[in-house]
């Protein structure tokens, strides 16, 4: 427990050491920003909510967004060489992959949080339903483990930051798109049955993200997103020990 | 108690490779122990698994009794190390690093930098404390890696080319750093250099082709040297063929060696202490003798001969 806290305070600071933090949360803010006022027309709709607006576009930012952020997370320590100094100190691989993840974690939630303008924005202008509002952070926020589990198990394959970064992209959107209503159509008329088509868009962050944010905490999507990070962590810590000397 | 370091036919594959092929040896405390081979001889492997970053494809190791790969976490803290071209996060300043390593390794608050404020003037770094790593000069990053590794001031040192790519200063500065270290230690350094096993290295070890070939003292290394005990000889420019001539008679002429206009080379086939006689006949005959020397063996030479060999098998 302490050696995790130790990790995760390297790791955390480590964003703060470079301008990758201020870079990050600057463009975070910025296409929140513009996806809100401009797709989103916040105003115009004329509703004194966040979720049309803010949330909606939430999970396509992230798909870029979160790799971006995992990208470097191994693949960085393995090119340095630092992963063998890393592995030699007296700390356990688990330790290591979720001080990691927790710290990339805390990173995208400081990102999140710092969208509280627009929080302040609804409440000035109308009467929102904080209750909801504050459940969509926390599946926004889910999300983003979610995809940071798997943007770190990938970057644990690679030395190559782009390689990690595209990859991890490609996953992000697997794990999407099955959810968009689009493409749930398309399936229909593929699959055989509509269990079948249900299955398949029950793997999507969309549904489970969707379910959160109008409000419902249900605990099956809260287990969903806790399963996807478990199993991709837990992959990672694989992936870890087969490719560390490589 | 047994020795801190035992290793037991330990053995690594990478596929189809045999990197590591059933090395076995003991280090006792107070031992500086070089590590020698030629590049791919399986050193750098070797510590590696001896530091519990590698899982070992056969055999075992064990630190102050701890198995590294059932008891790793125990071994570990027992363990300081310098992986191969010190790798270190180039974000961060020495200053933030050595308190990272130093909560890692269990210390905190006043207790760590002080700690840290120490072992930074041991290795000459208090200038550099709060620079990011990657501004630092190759001599400045290796004393970093080297404080890394010794903060925790630990039993076992494992260093992996410590002196690789520094200036003849640094090394010599690194060389007085490991020398002032050695008491109730174990350090185990590769190297290129042989010079530097003659310095600091109380025990030599040569690893060719993932097998141990030697296991002794340097001085016993120089003595496998058909240089070991030759007597060199400088003299008048005059004299040289006439000394020539009568050493020739006395040694065999294949043993006298012209090395220059004025000096000889003396070899024996059983490599015997031939000084004394030398040095009485050229009394008793009058040699213009300039310098007088014996040699004790030419490390580079055994190192050549004993790796081609260990590679072949």
């Amino acid at each position: 427990m302490r050696n995790t806290l130790v990790l995760f305070k390297r790791e955390l600071a480590g964003y703060f050491s470079t301008p990758v933090a201020y870079v990050f949360i600057c463009i975070f803010l910025l296409l929140c920003g513009i996806l809100t006022f401009y797709l989103g027309n916040f105003y115009d709709a004329g509703q004194a909510t966040l979720g049309s607006a803010f949330f909606e576009f939430h999970p396509i930012l992230y798909i870029v967004l979160i790799p971006a952020i995992s990208m470097r997370l191994w693949a960085e320590e393995r090119k340095q060489g630092t992963i063998e100094l890393l592995m030699t100190l007296p700390v356990t691989l688990p330790q290591l992959v979720l001080s990691k993840f927790l710290a990339a974690w805390a990173f995208s939630g400081i990102a999140l949080a710092l969208t509280f303008p627009l929080w302040i924005t609804v409440n000035y202008l109308g009467d929102p339903d904080n209750g909801v509002i504050l459940a969509s952070y926390l599946a926004s926020w889910l999300m983003a483990g979610g995809y940071l589990a798997m943007g770190a198990c990938i970057s644990a394959v690679t030395k190559n930051q782009v390689i990690a970064f595209v990859l991890a992209v490609i996953t992000c959107m697997l794990f999407l798109i099955p959810g968009l209503p689009q493409v749930s159509e398309v399936l229909a008329g593929v699959l055989p049955s509509e269990a079948l088509v249900e299955a398949v868009r029950s793997f999507s962050f969309m549904t489970h993200f969707g379910a959160i944010a109008r409000g419902v905490i249900d605990l099956r999507d809260l287990v969903f997103f806790a399963s996807v990070i478990g199993v991709f962590l837990f992959m990672n810590a694989i992936v870890i020990e087969l490719k560390k000397a490589d | 108690m047994g020795a801190m370091i035992e290793i037991e036919n330990l053995q690594k594959r990478f596929g189809a490779i045999t990197a590591v092929d059933g090395v076995s040896f003991q280090v006792e405390r107070g031992t500086v122990l070089g590590f020698l081979g030629p590049n791919g001889a399986g050193k750098s492997t070797t510590m590696k698994m001896l530091t519990g970053f590698l899982p070992p494809s056969g055999g075992t190791a064990r630190i102050g009794g701890h198995d590294i790969q059932t008891d790793s976490l125990a071994a570990k803290k027992l363990v300081g190390y310098l992986p191969e071209g010190a790798p270190l996060y180039p974000d961060m300043t020495p200053e933030a690093f050595l308190m990272f390593i130093a909560e890692v390794r269990g210390l905190s608050g006043a207790a760590a930098r002080a700690r840290v404020t120490e072992v930074a003037e041991k290795v000459s770094l208090q200038k550099v404390m709060r620079q990011p790593i990657e501004t630092l000069s190759k001599g400045f990053k290796r004393r970093v890696g080297l404080a890394q590794a010794i903060l925790h001031d630990p039993q076992v040192l494992v260093l992996d080319e410590p002196t690789d790519g520094l200036d003849p200063n640094q090394k010599k500065e690194v060389r007085a750093l490991i020398r002032s270290m050695q008491q109730d230690k174990v350090i185990i350094l590769s190297t290129h250099i042989l010079e530097e096993v003659e310095a600091l290295c109380s025990r030599v070890i040569i690893i060719a082709g993932g097998r141990l070939v030697v296991d002794c003292t340097p001085a016993e290394l120089a003595a496998k040297s058909k240089w070991h005990n030759a007597v060199r000889l400088e003299l008048h420019a005059s004299e040289t063929g006439r000394v020539a001539t009568a050493l020739a008679d006395a040694y065999g002429s294949s043993h006298v060696e012209k090395l220059g206009p004025a000096t000889l080379l003396v070899t024996t086939k059983d490599r015997r202490a031939i000084l004394p006689e030398i040095s009485q006949r050229a009394q008793k005959e009058q040699w213009k003798l300039e310098g007088l020397h014996v040699e004790h063996g030419r490390l580079d030479e055994v190192f050549h001969d004993l790796t081609r060999a260990g590679a072949r098998n």
